[in-house]
């Protein structure tokens, strides 16, 4: 909404700047979000009277205007067609700073000799003066601005720019910013008095109106004009328009805008010819309905949409735009003017499904009070009567089948001190509200104070909205500050499912940047497409939740996986150019549950690919591969004290034969592979990518609370070292199951794996170390061996495993 | 003979002091003090003197081992000190070479921002709680004072999730304040938390306005909390994040499920308070909308709003982060460009 200073001017005297007054309105809950000085910058700039208009000796289409300034005349060179003697026009002398006509830069006016005639200053065009873009014309002021005066002191204005919070329709209005500021600064309010004289006849024997939806319609006021003539507003009236950004277009909608901006109250004029029978009813729309309102657009409409509709057909959407059939034209001498009171949701509803906003349309949709119609609506009858001729017809139609209850609160400073922590007196509570428009009378008894809330205060339901009342308009700046004091809940347990999970969460992030990981968020949503890709046969296994209203196709489904934004993350790096990737993020996936809310389970994914260490200078890394992966997950495993098991798996997104399930306590917690080529592919990628995907929800249930200590061993141990030639199809977790069973065996490491010369074709060797310790005694060689011979015969018995060698 | 040993001692002490580095001192000992040194010689040779010579050669020979044993031990020991005060002597390494590279992981700057704001509650006794991201309408909107048809939905453009005939309206929370509702239906006062978590808009993006994002929210019901106190518990959290020398500013505002509402704004750091680009040219930039829990709300989860009151809160992840870090894009944050993260 914006307001200028001038307008609120008639309401309120402002003793302040305007700077103090919009930090004022802004700490109270209206913010001003951008301050408009006009005429700032009009130095040099006066009113002048036109006297006389003379040909330009050597130009047909230029004029000499000679312009009376007060203290002398001036004669200056004039293009504008629309000059003539008489008119008051701003004049700019030497040196005053305009805006240049051609350019739209601001320049300094100098002397200049156009076409051999010396002009010594220029009458000036709305866009010269920075008012609008108008250069056709000069601007020509009302006869009544005085000659000789700085055009600043009678044109200069300032123009707040708010943005009203949903709750404050009343703020929709010059007269509710200015009682907003008369209560911040302790000023009173000047209502406009409003008075006219009727006519004779009676508004009855001209039209009628019915409300055939009183649960839509909660009022319907009207007025009717006759003999009125249609013409151009006058300039003040222009002006105000336009400072509040609206254009003008003739004296009778002008003054409905105006009243409207003035009041809040919307208002629409009819021609009152058009509106067939004269007999008005608001009803729904019938369906199909059309319409073509003013905006020359055919509606079609439906029985959500309510209309005020005469005899034949709609000639309005109530509280949206009027119809262009009745559309007020020069050729209109009759008018009835409505002041309505329709219902919020169906002007929202009605607005939602036409998607059309109009000034109207937002204010009915904040609710205004049924109490509000009439006083504007005799405004306006006021100014058309003074701006447009004419007689107004004797009374007014006033159809009020909702009428509101008048709100009764009570409150204590006791309670404004309970909730705001401002120490107030009943006479300050009382003093603060009053000003505000709220009506106050304490209790005899006790310290109540009784308040009636004025109509316009829709926002205002309980104690709680006059607590904020009181304490905005005191001034938040007031309330102390203090510390917390009440009692500290109590903590929530260390083993309790909520503070392991979001643990495990951080020991997850500590450890993967530890890692050399980095940490990257993507979109939780994401496109059907890109889902797909996860798998070479492009399907996915489950319908994604989808988004009935998406932004893009990009971001048209919740995410099943982390998979495809990491991967994708991967190629938009990769295109700029960095090699070596470790990425990883940590973050909801979301599976469908019917009709209820969807799963939510957050998932670890982490992604390698390229060099394993950077270049430099102690040799260029190897490409990172399915075991660096895989120790990743054994490394964080290890120091959750977890023991996970690799198995085969078949994922579609990982390479066949080249992934495997995390599998704890015999539960796949996640996955680890090498990606697909074609999965890569699809992401624009190549080369090996590796993939880690663990649930969090289900390792966190794998995880032990507080570790529990094991005593060490004291004893020293054997080492013993060998080399076993295996078939090729034997895993190695076959071999190390059988060795770790042995007794005494405490420790196994595989050192080598070998295939080639000394091994025959379709096997291969295991170098392993084996530790031997005992938590009783030293151990002998003997101990050892007898251990080792029944290990190494288990081994060939089951595996048939020989040794190649052995220390 | 003592001339002899003589001469040897004068001539090792003189060659000691000529030795710079270990190489030559090595020497040194093989030529002095070695198996085939002059003076091990000498001493061997002893056995053919006559007794008396024998004792005076001997013990003289033995003294002359024992002084160039502790020359040669402090000598080593000069070396060693030397070496270590030069670095670029022959012996030592170039310690301006760049380290073996061991991979840097970083935790992404929202994450960071996060674990920051969360600790600084956390200090003042909130737990953190979490919530589902897919919410009812009821816990987004309804029970937020915020039913079907009011003005304030304007304010949450919102994204639906498709729903089947007769189903309850689903969408993705534009708020982390469902979260309210969600605990108080299930605590009973003193309640203190913090709910942090991805909120959803259906909003075109530019360079202040992201479509996902984190809040944080805020809740404290109890007896006797005051507007005060939220002031003073959000003033403490800008002092934290933001230092003493930003102001900070408690100004009236609305959010149907508050009253009073309440907007925190901070002094803009880029331009100082003087007005730019960054701050909308108002010099404040809004970094928590609060208030008081409206009553409304307290009575629907069942806490009588006549023994207790509370405050809510919710705090921007990304333009606290922008704030902090003097990142001028938020669209930044989602689009993980190495470049960008690897500045944190």
């Amino acid at each position: 909404m914006k307001v200028s200073l001038k307008w609120l001017n008639d309401y309120v005297d402002i003793r302040l700047g305007a700077e103090q007054i919009a930090e004022k309105l802004t700490m109270a809950g209206l913010e001003v979000t951008g301050i408009q000085t006009l005429g700032g910058t009009w130095e040099r700039i006066e009113v002048g009277e036109v006297v006389a208009v003379n040909p330009h000796p050597n130009a047909d289409r230029l004029r000499l205007a000679t312009v009376e300034l007060g203290a002398g005349q001036v004669t200056v060179v004039c293009g504008a067609p629309n000059i003539a003697p008489g008119q008051r026009v701003p004049f700019a002398g030497i040196g005053a700073r305009l805006i240049d006509g051609r350019t739209g830069e601001a320049v300094s006016l100098k002397a200049a000799k156009i076409r051999g005639v010396v002009s010594e200053g220029m009458v000036c065009s709305e866009k010269e003066l920075g008012i609008s873009d108008n250069h056709e014309e000069i601007l020509v002021l009302p006869p009544e601005a005085p000659v000789g005066a700085a055009l600043s002191d009678y044109l200069g204005d300032v123009v707040l720019d708010l943005d009203v919070t949903p709750n404050r329709p009343d703020c929709l209005s010059v007269i509710g910013i200015a009682r907003e500021i008369a209560a911040l600064t302790g000023e009173s309010l000047r209502l406009p008095e409003i008075h006219y004289e009727e006519s004779a006849e009676s508004i009855d024997s001209f039209a009628s109106v019915e409300i055939a939806e009183p649960e839509l319609c909660l009022r319907y006021c009207a007025s009717l004009l006759t003999g009125i003539k249609v013409g151009s507003s006058p300039g003040w009236l222009q002006q105000r328009l336009s400072s509040c950004g609206m254009r003008p277009i003739n004296n009778v909608v002008d003054v409905t805008n105006y009243v409207m901006l003035e009041y809040g109250q919307p208002l629409h004029a009819f021609d009152f010819h058009e509106l067939r029978g004269g007999q008005m009813v608001v009803r729904r729309a019938r369906q199909g309905e059309t319409i073509t309102t003013l905006d020359e657009v055919q509606r079609t409409l439906n029985t959500d949409i309510l209309v005020i509709a005469d005899k034949e057909r709609a000639v309005a959407i109530a509280g949206i735009m009027g119809g262009s059939g009745s559309e007020v034209t020069a050729a209109t001498d009759t008018i009835l003017i409505e002041s309505a009171s329709f219902d919020q949701a169906a002007v929202r509803g009605g607005s939602n499904q036409l998607r059309v906003q109009t000034e109207a349309s937002v204010r009915f949709d904040k609710g205004l009070n049924s109490d509000l119609p009439l006083p504007p609506l005799r405004r306006a009858t006021q100014l058309l009567l003074e701006l447009a001729g004419g007689k107004g017809a004797r009374g007014i139609i006033d159809v009020y089948p909702g009428k509101s209850e008048p709100q009764f609160l009570s409150l204590t400073a006791r309670e404004v001190e309970r909730i705001s922590g401002l120490q107030v007196s009943a006479a300050e509570t009382i003093g603060t509200l009053r000003a505000l428009g709220f009506e106050c009378k304490e209790s005899d008894s006790d310290s109540q104070i009784f308040v009636s809330v004025p109509y316009w205060r829709s926002d205002i339901k309980c104690s709680a909205d006059l607590v904020e009342e009181v304490v905005r308009t005191m001034g938040y700046e007031k309330i102390p500050i203090t510390r917390l004091s009440a009692q500290l809940p109590r903590q929530r347990a260390k083993l309790s499912p909520a503070q392991r999970r979001s643990d495990l969460r951080d020991s997850l992030r500590d450890m993967l940047t530890g890692f050399g990981f980095q940490e990257v968020l993507t979109y939780s949503l994401v496109s059907l497409e890109k889902l797909e890709r996860l798998s070479p046969r492009r399907k996915l296994e489950a319908a994604p939740l989808s988004v009935a209203n998406p932004m893009s196709r990009e971001q048209e489904a919740l995410r099943t996986s982390l998979r495809a934004g990491l991967l994708a993350t991967v190629a938009h790096n990769r295109r700029s150019g960095t090699a070596g990737m470790r990425l990883f993020e940590i973050g909801k996936v979301f599976s469908s549950r019917g009709k209820d809310l969807p799963d939510e389970r957050e998932m670890v994914c982490a992604l390698l690919t390229g060099a394993r260490s950077e270049m430099s200078w102690h040799g260029e890394g190897e490409v990172l591969d399915f075991f660096d992966a895989k120790g990743t997950v054994e490394n964080m495993m290890n120091r959750f004290g977890s023991k996970a098991i690799f198995e085969a798996a078949d994922d579609e997104t990982f390479s066949a034969g080249r992934g495997a399930s995390i599998v704890i306590e015999d539960e796949r917690v996640g996955v680890v592979g090498e990606v697909h080529p074609s999965v890569a592919q699809a992401f624009e990628l190549s080369g090996s990518v590796c993939l880690v995907e663990i649930d969090v929800e289900k390792l966190v249930t794998k995880i032990t609370g507080a570790k529990q200590y094991r005593p060490i061993l004291r004893f020293p141990g054997a080492t013993r070292d060998m080399a076993l030639v295996l078939d090729d199809h034997v895993s190695y977790r076959s071999v190390e199951d059988i060795i770790r069973s042995t007794l005494l065996v405490t420790q196994v490491i595989l050192f080598d794996v070998y295939r080639g010369e000394q091994v025959p074709e379709g096997k291969k060797s295991f170098a392993v170390r084996i530790v031997y310790q005992s938590p009783s005694h030293t151990l002998t060689d003997e101990e050892v061996d007898r251990n080792q011979q029944q290990m190494l015969d288990r081994l060939r018995q089951e595996l048939g495993a020989t040794l190649r060698a052995s220390t | 003979m003592l001339e002899q040993l003589k001469d040897i001692h004068r001539q090792a002490v003189e060659e000691l002091d000529g030795v710079a580095d270990a190489k030559a001192l090595e020497l040194w000992r093989v030529r002095y003090l070695g198996k085939k040194s002059s003076l091990t010689g000498a001493l061997r040779s002893l056995a053919a003197l006559p007794l008396e010579e024998r004792r005076d050669v001997g013990a003289r020979a033995n003294e002359i081992k024992r002084d160039l044993e502790s020359r040669l031990e402090e000598k080593e020991r000069f070396l060693q000190q030397s070496l270590l005060t030069s670095p670029l002597a022959s012996q030592g390494i170039d310690v301006t070479l760049p380290g073996r590279p061991i991979p840097t992981g970083r935790l992404h700057p929202i994450t960071q921002t996060l674990n920051e704001i969360c600790c600084v509650f956390r200090n003042m006794g909130f737990q953190t709680i979490e919530g589902p991201d897919v919410e009812w309408d009821y816990y987004n909107f309804e029970a937020l004072n915020i039913p079907q048809h009011h003005p304030a939905r304007d304010r949450f453009a919102t994204l639906w999730i498709d729903a089947g005939a007769g189903a309850k309206a689903r969408l993705l929370r534009t708020h982390t304040s469902p979260m309210q509702i969600r605990w108080m239906e299930r605590e009973r006062p003193p309640i203190r938390v913090i709910a942090p978590g991805r909120v959803y808009r259906y909003e075109a993006t530019d360079a202040t306005h992201e479509s996902m994002f984190c809040n944080v929210e805020g809740l404290a019901v109890d007896r006797s909390i005051t507007l005060a106190d939220l002031k003073g518990t959000l003033f403490e959290f800008c002092r934290c994040l933001f230092g003493e020398e930003r102001q900070v500013r408690f100004r009236c505002d609305y959010f149907p499920f508050v009253e009073p509402g309440v907007e925190v704004a901070i002094s803009c750091a880029a331009c100082d308070g003087a007005g730019c680009r960054v701050c909308g040219y108002s010099g404040w930039v809004e970094t928590a909308g609060a208030g008081m829990v409206h009553p409304d709300v307290l009575r629907r989860v069942d806490i009588d709003p006549q023994t207790y009151s509370g405050f809510a809160f919710g705090v921007g992840v990304e333009r606290i982060s922008m704030l902090r870090h003097g990142i001028d894009d938020i669209r930044l944050f989602y689009s993980n460009d190495l470049r960008f993260l690897r500045q944190f």
